[in-house]
């Protein structure tokens, strides 16, 4: 486990499954045209990670600070929204 | 038609609830909307409460609050890599004059104030996500959920739904909140028996030790940390312009656990166990930031507002009172029988300019940009400030007129002359 999956192991989720409410509008554009790939380094829940060149994004441990959605703001290329009502990140302390 | 409403509060933060309370109180009817399983489950703060703020929505707070600590002592730390030169303000309790900060654990203090919001006649839906506001003729008459059916419609909308602002932005209400404008924290809870807490900070069972940190551990990048004590768990946590992240070199969390490894903060938190890790987006565009807020049935009260005096790290009383004050200015206008339209509601905007939220923000209004240029605020002077320490304090048989020389020599080498003189210039700017 990596730090910050030990770090998230410690807080409590409800994730609704296959619903996942972030997603990359372009594949091609994280692959091809975005350098920085500034969404990998910035979440702070590593939701993003580099694959072979290109960004996959896994929404479960998401802390929905809204984060990448302000920094990806070279290509605009995350569609952002909250979980569905009741679902995702459920801070006991906040 | 649906059901209609006086007003619908989007949110149960303390904006929210304090809208809420206030509205519900004065006899309108009032729904609100939270996305969370209970209010305070989506929301993140450091925390600090500041009583005087939640005073003016629930009178007598401090007797039932769920509080954690009344602040006794604020130590102010600036750090280079291993060390730290800092200050401390210790204060007394006194009989007369209550404490006005108290550490608080921020679920604890949402629920409780909701709790006072639905009795009050609030009706509060939890796990209903706010998608959409709807409009009528470019008014905003209500809102549209995942969860309730239907559309839902009131007098106003008051949105206190939180530092991304998501609602009046699709809305076009606002623009876009920008990387530059925003901070990101990321907090760990760190839990210890309350005896270890008090024997590490010299406080009592009813004191609590605030410490706020700037210097080498946010890696140049503008931002600053901070260690409160709860009644048996520390908040740790640092935060930095989202913009600073985004030029790269380390992640968020790495960044917080350097920041455990520096030697005066590891051993306050040793032996302690993580119960939670929280990351949340601070606005800290100051007021240049701050978007319209109000318009034809709607008003923004609380961090989608960007009320954040990120000089003082006050963000929850400027919340409380901007959606108090968004209350008072609705329940006037209904008592006038007077429509929640833009030049109605201006009133609000009024309220709050001739009030702490307004007149502390324009007060550092060049601060965000000023300290954002200057990564030297950061770097260069807590690094130079922490060597000026140890090279006076070092006692090695040189003369004190020859460590002065070094030190001022130092200073000159890494800033220069014109180079400290307009660094002046900018924190007076900053801070008058």
């Amino acid at each position: 486990m990596s730090k910050v999956e030990e770090k998230l192991f410690e807080n409590r989720y409800r994730v609704d499954e296959g619903r996942p409410h972030i997603a990359i509008i372009n594949a091609d554009v994280c692959e091809g045209k975005c350098t920085a790939k500034q969404c990998t380094y910035c979440c702070p829940a590593a939701c993003y990670a580099l694959e072979d060149g290109k960004v996959v994004l896994t929404t479960d441990g998401c802390l929905e600070c809204g984060t990448c959605r302000v920094i990806c703001d070279d290509h605009f290329n995350i569609e952002w929204s909250y979980p569905r009502g009741g679902f995702g990140i459920l801070y006991k302390f906040g | 038609m649906a059901e209609k409403f006086d007003a619908i509060v989007v949110g149960a933060g303390p904006a929210g609830n304090s809208a809420a309370i206030v509205l519900a109180r004065a006899g309108l009817k009032v729904l609100q909307l939270e996305r969370g399983e209970y209010p305070g489950s989506k929301n993140v703060q450091g925390a600090i409460l500041y009583a005087e703020a939640l005073e003016q929505v629930i009178p007598n707070c401090r007797r039932q609050a769920p509080l954690e600590r009344p602040i006794i002592e604020q130590r102010m730390w600036v750090l280079d890599d291993e060390t730290y030169v800092g200050s401390n303000y210790r204060g007394v309790k006194k009989k007369d004059e209550p404490p006005t900060r108290y550490t608080v654990i921020r679920a604890n203090v949402d629920r409780w104030m909701s709790k006072k919001a639905t009795d009050a006649g609030v009706l509060l839906i939890c796990e209903a996500t706010v998608l959409d506001l709807i409009k009528q003729d470019g008014k905003v008459v209500g809102v549209r959920t995942d969860r309730v059916g239907g559309d839902i419609f009131a007098d106003v909308v008051v949105l206190a739904d939180g530092v991304n602002s998501l609602i009046a932005t699709k809305a076009g209400l606002r623009p876009t909140i920008k990387a530059a404008d925003v901070a990101l924290a990321v907090k760990e809870m760190h839990f210890l028996p309350k005896e270890v807490i008090e024997q590490r900070f010299n406080i009592a069972n009813d004191e609590g030790v605030v410490i706020e940190m700037f210097g080498k551990i946010t890696k140049g990048m503008m931002g600053t940390a901070f260690l409160y004590t709860n009644r048996e768990s520390i908040a740790l946590g640092i935060g930095c312009m989202a913009d600073d992240f985004k030029k790269g070199g380390i992640t968020p969390y790495d960044m917080l656990d350097e920041m455990k490894k520096h030697p005066a903060i590891k051993p306050l938190i040793a032996g302690s166990e993580v119960k939670e890790y929280s990351a949340h987006l601070i606005p800290e565009g100051g007021y240049k930031a701050i978007p319209q807020v109000h318009g034809d049935g709607w008003v923004i009260c609380g961090d989608s507002g960007g009320f954040v005096n990120a000089v003082h790290r006050e963000g929850s009383n400027l919340a409380m009172a901007s959606g108090r004050m968004a209350a008072e200015t609705i329940i006037k206008l209904k008592e006038e029988g007077k429509p929640c339209t833009a030049p109605h509601l201006a009133a609000y905007r009024a309220a709050l300019e001739s009030s702490f939220v307004m007149k502390d923000l324009k007060k550092y209004k060049e601060m965000p940009e000023i300290f954002h240029a200057n990564p030297q605020f950061f770097t260069t002077y807590p690094e130079l400030l922490n060597k000026a320490a140890a090279t006076m304090l070092k006692v090695d048989n040189v003369d004190k007129k020859t460590k002065q020389k070094e030190i001022a020599g130092e200073f000159v080498k890494r800033r220069s002359y014109l180079g400290m003189l307009g660094d002046a210039i900018k924190l007076v700017r900053s801070f008058r």
